[in-house]
């Protein structure tokens, strides 16, 4: 419960964020602020500082005023307010992690349904589609995927998803992790097929379609829904992976990803530029995980699905 | 035993043959921008990408392109980057390729030893204040980014108190095993403690789980009645059944690492390592670069994760029937 809670609290306050962001950072969050100066208690200070250390060169941007209206956790490179791209970066991270385990769980439910459902031919083509997958090491095909499409889109006749959208991790990640829900499904389809309530609605002649909505979608959903949340978790560090080399969500978008990827050439002056966003990843797949257990515990406690990473 | 090995060995061959199809078909088949243009750079001039389509059969059929491109992937092994002109890529890869063995070798080790011990001592101690922090520590390795966590101990270790507890920690780096044992694992033993907790937490979830299973079983109260003592019967009969299913994680889990966990733990570290120059890759968009680290990644996994199902059938006969 306490879990559900937290997650809640993280999807409300990245969700809500255009609505008080300008509260924390008065300028756009997405914007370079190099020249700005901000009033702490009764002077200013610009939001890049000369250095004073070595020859003397060079800005390093403020650091953490822990003031919620300004820089409460410093600025980046651009001095940008990192606080209020974390809010921002939340959203983009948390859209992705949802979406795409939606994506992964839909598309991985109606494969496995087919192939255990009319197995011959159509089994044998789902399934090795899964298997080559599978075989391939996730992170691996995930770069691979996302360096071809991150640079030059997906032209797919009618359809074109430019290079920089959001839908292209969305995809990639999603497609990744099919196997692991549908080859699940696939073997419980296979064995409620053997069962006499399936017979029974073969033998009073109702059309597959039928059998396989009203039948067994209900016996599978859920094992399914269980998979969700540690579905969401293991995606959204995915995200944050792909982020941190530099093949996941694209500027000028930003996700907890890429603020700690900005934060590693700050990490021994602004730690905290990399600590925030950080925290934030955490503390959200925590809840996840605790709520996944808790789920797989209440519906289906021999369910498995391991972590990664 | 033979016969299980040959079998496993030929479809490790079959995934090795689909995985490079794959990764041919992703690299010069997607549609979008002309693939000569892909592999030399946006700005490469016209006699480059000539030199380019000529060199991978760009204008012959599909099969064709995909032999020539295994023969200089791995027969020729003559494959060059188009970013850092005249780079071959095979001996970068085959010279980064010890770091990386190194890294994963040292935090297999670590992970196994504090994994099977945690489990251990967590199902020993069912139900008491040891019992929730391994559990704790399951749930937290799998939500922690291994690269934040490699940053944060940097960030520990490496900045202020660099000078003061932790001055004994080289400034990041790497030396060979060959020539400086102790100095080689001073080197890495953050990026191995780093890589190794996450998995010691999963590892010691899941044997604390399998050892309670097990301990209700019908053969423990049979040792039980024989009247062996209980320390006994958790290591010589609970201890070694429920480790035959960390062995197959274990084999699913080399291939995450390799491909993922080691990779970012290198970039967070700076050991030059495949991953690390993987990384590089990604930083210029060299592509060749790319598709020749994620060629032999993915293979160096098939054979390592069927070298651990060999292990297993040879631990646990069983396999070798089904399989």
């Amino acid at each position: 419960m306490i879990a559900l809670g937290v997650l809640l609290f993280m999807v409300v306050v990245t969700l809500l964020a255009p609505l008080y962001a300008h509260d924390i950072a008065h300028d756009n969050p997405f914007a370079s602020n190099l020249q700005g100066r901000i009033k702490i208690g009764n002077h200013y200070r610009s939001v890049m500082q000369a250095n004073t250390q070595g020859l003397g060169l060079g800005v390093t941007p403020i650091g953490p005023t822990w003031d919620f209206s300004k820089y409460f956790l410093g600025a980046d490179e651009l001095g940008r307010d990192v606080f209020a791209r974390m809010l921002y970066g939340g959203r983009v991270t948390l859209l992705i992690g949802f979406s795409s385990g939606l994506i992964c769980i839909v598309v991985a439910t109606v494969l496995g349904m087919l192939a255990g459902y009319f197995g011959r031919a159509t089994d044998w083509i789902i399934s090795r589609l899964l298997d080559i997958v599978w075989a391939f090491p996730i992170y691996l095909l995930a770069i691979s995927l996302s360096v071809i499409l991150v640079t030059s889109g997906l032209d797919l006749g009618i359809i074109h998803i430019g290079a920089g959208s959001l839908l292209l991790p969305i995809l990639i990640i999603a497609s990744v992790y099919v196997p692991y829900v549908a080859r699940p499904v696939r073997g419980i389809v296979f064995s409620l097929k053997e069962r006499e309530f399936i017979q029974a609605a073969i033998a009073s002649g109702a059309s597959d379609w039928h059998i396989l909505r009203k039948e067994i979608l209900p016996n599978v959903a859920p094992s399914v829904i269980v998979f969700f949340p540690l579905m969401v978790a293991l995606n959204i560090l995915t995200e944050s992976a792909l982020s941190i080399l530099g093949i996941g969500v694209q500027p000028p978008q930003a996700s907890w990803g890429t603020i700690i990827n900005d934060g590693l050439q700050l990490l021994y002056t602004r730690p905290w530029v990399a600590i925030g966003p950080g925290v934030c990843i955490v503390i959200t797949c925590v809840a996840l995980n605790i709520l996944g257990d808790g789920v797989r515990d209440a519906f289906d406690p021999r369910a498995k699905l391991r972590g990664s990473i | 035993m033979l016969r299980f090995i040959a079998k496993r060995l030929a479809s490790a061959i079959l995934v090795m043959f689909t995985i490079s199809v794959l990764v041919f078909l992703i690299f010069f088949a997607t549609p979008g921008v002309n693939p000569a243009s892909r592999i030399a750079g946006r700005t490469a001039s016209p006699a480059v990408l000539r030199q380019v389509s000529k060199e991978f059969g760009l204008n012959r059929p599909l099969p064709i392109r995909y032999g020539l491109m295994m023969y200089h992937l791995f027969i020729k092994q003559d494959l060059t980057s188009y970013v850092n002109i005249g780079d071959r890529i095979i001996p970068q890869i085959t010279a980064a390729a010890p770091i990386t063995l190194s890294l994963i070798f040292g935090a297999v080790v670590i992970w196994l030893l504090v994994g099977i011990s945690g489990g251990v001592i967590a199902a020993k101690n069912k139900g008491k204040f040891v019992d929730p922090l391994v559990m704790f520590f399951g749930i937290a390795a799998i939500s922690i980014p291994v690269y934040w966590l490699g940053e944060m101990v940097s960030l520990v270790t490496q900045g202020g108190l660099h000078n003061s507890i932790f001055a004994w920690v080289p400034n990041g780096g790497y030396v060979s095993l060959t020539q400086n044992p102790w100095q080689w694992a001073l080197h890495l033993f953050f990026p191995w403690l780093t890589l190794a907790s996450l998995y010691a937490g999963i590892y010691a979830r899941v044997l604390r789980g399998e050892l309670i299973n097990n301990m209700n079983e019908d053969y423990i109260r049979t040792a039980r009645a024989k009247g062996l003592s209980e320390r006994r019967i958790l290591y010589r009969h609970a201890l070694r059944c429920s480790l035959i299913s960390i062995v197959s994680l274990f084999g699913l889990d080399v291939g995450v690492l390799v491909g993922g966990a080691a990779l970012l733990t290198e970039v967070v570290f700076g050991l030059q390592g495949v991953g690390w120059l993987t990384y590089q890759g990604l930083q210029n968009l060299d592509l060749p670069l790319i598709m020749g680290c994620v060629m032999y990644g993915a293979f160096f996994v098939v054979l390592a994760s069927a070298a651990v199902d060999v292990i297993y059938a040879y631990i646990d006969p069983r396999i070798r029937v089904v399989a």
